[in-house]
């Protein structure tokens, strides 16, 4: 066992694992972590606390993950390398496997312009890729960055992000093997509308023998209504949502596109069971984390296994 | 070469109005081909500060200079017989003329009329676009010729990041992304490799104030330290 994390533990296993998401407050409000906690507990196998998401000022990841500890969840702690500089980065690793965190996304982070601080400077002294290796080297050779020798290393499960729709396609699959190469253990995907696309990507994943270095975990979104399925297609960027998921939403009564967002989400989900490669999903249920229980017992995902 | 932008006029204005003798300084160099600090736009501010102040009842009096290159002592000579009669300096050159102008004169206050943007170059008459932030440590010949620092918005050195859009920058339609440009000239000219190794972190060396001595000048300039 590399950090002995929960997630790392159900996929060694051979299960497949199913990871959410929890987004921190903007603000103290511990109880809006209670409340968006409650409904993941015994649901999933991780949850993922963001990272100042889109750039907007919430409670740092790392106090929320704590607070998701506390609440029974094993939390995948997110970094951004837009907010912090590599002293900033390594000071709070150490502090977050201290408490007790054991699972890590390293993010390069949405850019400062679209947030709440578009005058901050972004620091970016280093990048996802990069971040990940570092990461890696703290643990697996128990030294900083600098090479220096580290007192008691911090041994976490590595988790990379990547989008295996944006262009240049081609180059997408190297840019995972790099990120693989560079000590991701994990690798969570953006939001998976265009089943195409990903099919193909991970058949190149399986042919490079990635599928089999790291665990992929493609994203899925269910779509709460089809004004949401028309924002992401128009606004957000890297974001591939193919014409046939906008028709099926508008195929049925307004009241029902959520159900008919959570069936898609569902038929995803057991496509991916059965897909050479996928080693589990992660749901992004955003700000919908209530129907989190729904989502996991249609999509046959309960109970969780205990390992 | 260096570019700037004018300041608005309001605060130009504002920040030399309790002088009334103010020397305007252009530079003949980078700030003049970017048609912002040059002779012709040292002109056009005084004739616009002179105009402004019509109406008051004792206007100040606006004097005119342009030398070749505010970041080079020499140069800075030239106007050293006239600036006596001036109370306050107003420089259109970059930060870094400005700043050589305040430390050739420091007994007159030195202002700034731009905005020192950015180190680019000249797409066409008018249109700048910036390439090189400086960071001490060129990355471009792993990257094709294209500046991963400056032209990516995240400065990443393994990119493409996930917001990349059909060859545009996740922060806006217009900006090309870096990286696939990058991906793009490298694919052409066959050197894909260059980037499918990982490429560790920067040297950031430009972070203290720096500076160069270049080989055979170093006694030169101990001894006129
Ligand atoms: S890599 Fe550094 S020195 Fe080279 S162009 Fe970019 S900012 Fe300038
Ligand atoms: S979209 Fe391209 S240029 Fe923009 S931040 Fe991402 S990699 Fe850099």
């Amino acid at each position: 066992m590399k950090s002995g994390s929960q997630l790392e533990k159900i996929l060694t296993a051979g299960h497949f694992a199913f990871t959410g998401e929890l987004g921190p407050p903007r603000g103290t409000n511990i109880e809006a972590i209670k409340k968006k906690a409650a409904p993941l507990k015994g649901m999933v196998d991780a949850v993922n606390i963001t990272d100042n998401q889109t750039a907007v000022v919430r409670m740092s990841s790392m106090a929320a993950s704590l607070f998701a500890i506390a609440e029974g969840l094993e939390p995948n702690y997110q970094m951004v390398c837009r907010d912090r500089n590599r002293l900033a980065m390594q000071g709070d690793i150490l502090g977050a496997y201290a408490h007790g965190i054991r699972n890590m996304l390293c993010l390069s982070g949405d850019h400062q312009q679209f947030g709440d601080h578009p005058q901050s400077k972004g620091v970016f002294d280093i990048d996802s890729t990069q971040l990940i290796n570092m990461v890696k080297n703290m643990r697996d050779e128990g030294t900083f960055l600098n090479g220096q020798e580290i007192d008691e290393p911090p041994k976490m499960f590595i988790g990379a992000a990547a989008n295996p729709f944006a262009e240049p396609f081609e180059w997408r699959i190297f840019r995972l093997a790099k990120k693989i190469q560079a000590g991701a253990d994990f690798v969570q995907t953006q939001c998976v509308f265009n089943m195409e696309r990903m099919r193909e990507w991970i058949k190149r994943a399986n042919d490079m023998g990635l599928s089999e270095k790291a665990y992929i975990l493609p994203g899925v979104t269910p779509m709460k209504s089809l004004g949401m399925a028309r924002y992401m297609k128009a606004k957000v960027p890297g974001m591939d949502v193919p014409d046939y998921v906008i028709d099926r939403l508008k195929g049925v009564d307004k009241k029902d596109q959520a159900d008919e967002g959570i069936k898609m989400a569902c038929e995803q989900i057991a496509e991916f069971k059965e897909m050479k490669g996928v080693a589990g999903v992660h749901l992004m249920a955003i700000e919908w984390e209530h129907k989190v229980p729904e989502i996991a017992e249609r999509a046959g995902m309960l109970p969780r296994p205990q390992v | 070469m260096i570019v700037a932008e004018r300041k608005p006029f309001d605060e130009i204005k504002e920040s030399i109005q309790d002088y009334k003798k103010v020397l305007v300084v252009g530079c003949g160099t980078c700030v003049a081909v970017c048609l912002t600090g040059g002779e012709k736009e040292v002109g056009v501010l005084s004739a616009e500060l002179k105009l402004s102040q019509k109406a008051e009842s004792a206007p100040a009096v606006f004097g005119e200079a342009t030398v070749q290159r505010q970041c080079d002592f020499e140069f800075l000579d030239e106007i050293k017989d006239i600036v006596g009669e001036y109370d306050a300096l107003l420089s259109m050159a970059c930060g870094a003329g400005i700043q050589f102008l305040a430390e050739r004169y420091p007994e007159i206050p030195v202002f700034p009329a731009v905005d020192t943007t950015f180190i680019g170059v000249n797409k066409d008459v008018g249109w700048y676009e910036e390439r090189c932030r400086a960071c001490g440590s060129c990355a471009l010949a792993m990257t094709g010729g294209i500046c991963p620092v400056t032209m990516c918005a995240k400065s990443l050195f393994n990119g493409p990041c996930g917001g990349t859009n059909q060859g545009s920058c996740e922060i806006n339609k217009d900006q090309p992304c870096a990286w696939y440009m990058i991906h793009e000239r490298l694919s052409k000219q066959g050197r894909l490799d260059n980037i499918m190794k990982i490429c560790p972190p920067n040297d950031w060396r430009n972070q203290t104030p720096q500076t160069l001595i270049q080989p055979g000048y170093e006694e030169r300039i101990e001894s006129s330290k």
